[in-house]
C-alpha cells in the first residue's frame, strides 16, 4: 500500500437500526492518511452511527468500508478483532472504566495484542509499559499512573482516553465527541493534542464534533452530515453561511464565522486558568 | 381534565370528580372488607387465650432466668457449625450464582431466547422456595447433619445472589464495555475489564449482605435437623429447659449482632 492511497474508504455505506430509522443513507467518503477530519452535523445526523461502523461496533446494514486495503465489513469475528487494532477509539464521556487505576486503562490499549490470561493476572509485556509511560509522560499524566480514573477531572480523563487509543499504535483514530463534556479551554487543549499526535504519527483521524468554531479551528478538511448524507466536503474556510444552513438548518451564523477568522489569535484568551483542575463532578459546568 | 372553564375563570382541581368518587368507593370498600375479614378472625379465635398472653410470657420469662451460663460451653461446636453452614453455603451459592447471573443478564447472555429464559427459572425456583423448606427437603434426601444445612443455605441463596448481580450487571454503563472491545479484545477480555470492575462493589456488597442473612437463615434449619445451633435449640425446647434455651437465643443474638458488624464494616471496606 503507497503512501498516498486512502487510509479509510466508506463505499455507499447504509445503517438501518432495527427500529426502521435510516441512519446513514449511502455515504461515500475516502480519508487519506494523516489526515485530521472533523464530521460536522446536528444531533442524530448520523456521526455517531458512521463513527461506530467504522470499526464494527454497529454493524453497517449494507456498503463497504477500507481501512487501508482490508475491507472491513467482510472480516470475521477474529479478523474484525485484529481490524480493531489498527482503530484508536476516543469517547465523548471519556468511557474509560472508571474503577480502574490510570495505568490499567492505558494499557487495556494492548488488549487486541496480548493473551486473556497475561491480561487478566495484568502481566503485559516490559516494551507495553514502556509505553504507557512514555504517553502519560507526553500527555502530562506521569505523575497520576497509580491514580484511579475516576479521581481524575474531565480533562485528565479524556487523556488518559487518548493515551489508551495511541498504545494500540493505530493507524486510525475515530473520535467521538472529545470535547463535548469539557469546558472550552480544555477543550481546546484536547483538540490540540489530539492534532499534535496525528501530526506526529502520521495519523488519519475522523472526530466528530458539535462545535463548528472548534472544527474549523483545528481540522484540515470538514465534512457536513444531515440525516445521514453528506451535504458538504471541503476546507475549513468554505463553511459559508449558506453551507451551515444547508448541514444545520436556518440561522444566523454571521457570529460564528466572524469568530472564526479571530479565533487563532484570541483562543485560550479569556477562560478561567483553573479550569483544567475542575473536579469531575463540577466538569458538565463547562459544557460547552 | 383537572382544568374547567367555569364562567370565565378557569378552575383548577387535582382529580375530576368521578375520578374522586371512585377513589372514595376503593377507600370505602377497603374499610370494608378489613372490618369484615377482622371479624371472621375473630369468631375463630379463643379470646381467652389472647388475654392470657401477658402472663404466660411472663411466667415463661420467669422460667427462663436465671439462665444457665455454664450450658455455654456445650454451645460452641453447634455455633461454629453455625457460622460455618452460614459461610460454606454462601461460598457455594456464589460460585453457582455467578455464571447464572451472567447468562440471565440481557447484556451479557449469549442466548436471549433460550439461555436467558433457563437462567431465570433457576433463579425462581432457588427464591421461590424457603431455606426451612430445603432443609426438610434435604434432610430427606441427604439425611440429617450440617450437610444438608449447608445444601440449603445455598440453594436458597443462588437465586437472591444471581438476582442482584445480574440486575448489576444489566445496569453497567455501556460505553466503558464498548471502549475495550474497540480495542479488539477479545470476549473474556472485555469480560474481565469492562464488566467485572464495573459490578465487583455490587458483588462483594450481595454476598457480605447475603452472608449476614445466611447467619440468621442457619439458626433456624437446625429445627428440622440440618445441623448448627437450631438443632440444640429444638432439644431444649423439647426438653423444657427452659433456663438452657434463653442461654442459646442470647447466643444467636450476640452471633447475629457480631455478623452485622462485620457485614456492615466489610461492605463500608469495598464500596
Amino acid at each position: 500500500m503507497d503512501a498516498n492511497a486512502s487510509m479509510l474508504r466508506l463505499e455507499r455505506l447504509v445503517k438501518r437500526y432495527p427500529t426502521g430509522d435510516l441512519a446513514l443513507k449511502g455515504v461515500d467518503l475516502e480519508v487519506p492518511r494523516g489526515q485530521v477530519m472533523a464530521l460536522i452535523g446536528p444531533s442524530g445526523a448520523g456521526k455517531s452511527t458512521l463513527i461506530r461502523c467504522v470499526n464494527r461496533l454497529v454493524e453497517p446494514t449494507s456498503g463497504r468500508i477500507y481501512l487501508g486495503g482490508e475491507e472491513l465489513t467482510r472480516l470475521g469475528m477474529s479478523g474484525l478483532r485484529r481490524a480493531r487494532r489498527r482503530m484508536g477509539m476516543i469517547f465523548q464521556e471519556y468511557a474509560l472504566v472508571e474503577r480502574l487505576t490510570v495505568m490499567e486503562n492505558v494499557l487495556s490499549g494492548r488488549l487486541g495484542y496480548v493473551g486473556f490470561w497475561r491480561s487478566f493476572l495484568r502481566k503485559f509485556p516490559q516494551s507495553d509499559i514502556d509505553e504507557a509511560f512514555r504517553l502519560l509522560e507526553r500527555v502530562g499524566l506521569d505523575q497520576m499512573v497509580d491514580k484511579r480514573a475516576d479521581a481524575l477531572s474531565g480533562g485528565q480523563r479524556q487523556r488518559v482516553g487518548i493515551c489508551r487509543a495511541l498504545i494500540q499504535n493505530p493507524q486510525l483514530l475515530l473520535v467521538d465527541e472529545p470535547t463535548a463534556s469539557l469546558d472550552p479551554k480544555t477543550s481546546r487543549q484536547i483538540m490540540r493534542l489530539i492534532c499534535e499526535l496525528c501530526a506526529e504519527r502520521d495519523l488519519a483521524a475522523v472526530i466528530n464534533i458539535h462545535d463548528v468554531m472548534l472544527a474549523q479551528m483545528f481540522a484540515q478538511r470538514i465534512v457536513g452530515l444531515r440525516l445521514g448524507e453528506v451535504v458538504y466536503d471541503g476546507p475549513a474556510d468554505g463553511l459559508t453561511a449558506e453551507v451551515l444552513t444547508d448541514i444545520y438548518g436556518e440561522e444566523d451564523w454571521s457570529a460564528t464565522i466572524q469568530k472564526d477568522e479571530g479565533a487563532a489569535a484570541e483562543e485560550d484568551a479569556g477562560e478561567p486558568a483553573a479550569a483544567e483542575t475542575l473536579r469531575p463532578d463540577e466538569r458538565m459546568a463547562g459544557l460547552t | 381534565m383537572p382544568t374547567q372553564a367555569k364562567g370565565g375563570t378557569r378552575v383548577w382541581q387535582r382529580r375530576e370528580r368521578g375520578r374522586q368518587l371512585a377513589i372514595w368507593a376503593g377507600w370505602f370498600f377497603g374499610t370494608f372488607i378489613f372490618l369484615y375479614c377482622f371479624k371472621l378472625i375473630s369468631d375463630k379465635t379463643i379470646w381467652f387465650f389472647v388475654t392470657d398472653a401477658g402472663r404466660q410470657a411472663a411466667d415463661l420469662g420467669v422460667r427462663m432466668v436465671p439462665p444457665n451460663w455454664s450450658y455455654i460451653n456445650e454451645l460452641w461446636e453447634p455455633l461454629w457449625d453455625t457460622i460455618n453452614i452460614a459461610t460454606i453455603g454462601t461460598l457455594l451459592a456464589i460460585v453457582i450464582a455467578v455464571p447464572v447471573a451472567f447468562l440471565a443478564a440481557r447484556n451479557t447472555t449469549p442466548s436471549v431466547a433460550v439461555v436467558r429464559p433457563i437462567a431465570l427459572l433457576i433463579i425462581v425456583a432457588s427464591r421461590s422456595i424457603n431455606a426451612l423448606i430445603w432443609a426438610l427437603l434435604l434432610v430427606a434426601i441427604v439425611g440429617p447433619g450440617v450437610f444438608a444445612g449447608i445444601l440449603a443455605i445455598a440453594l436458597r441463596s443462588i437465586g437472591f445472589v444471581a438476582k442482584l448481580l445480574y440486575e448489576a450487571i444489566e445496569e453497567i454503563d455501556a460505553s466503558q464495555v464498548e471502549a475495550v472491545t474497540a480495542t479488539g479484545a477479545g470476549r473474556g477480555q472485555t469480560l474481565t475489564y469492562g464488566i467485572v470492575p464495573q459490578i465487583l462493589p455490587a458483588f462483594a456488597g450481595i454476598t457480605v449482605f447475603r452472608w449476614d442473612i445466611n447467619i440468621r437463615e442457619s439458626t433456624v434449619v437446625g429445627l428440622v435437623g440440618a445441623g448448627g445451633i437450631g438443632l440444640e435449640l429444638n432439644s431444649q425446647i423439647m426438653e423444657l429447659s427452659w433456663t438452657s434455651v434463653s442461654v442459646i437465643l442470647l447466643a444467636i443474638i450476640a452471633t447475629v449482632v457480631v455478623s452485622e458488624w462485620v457485614s456492615a464494616k466489610v461492605r463500608h471496606a469495598i464500596i
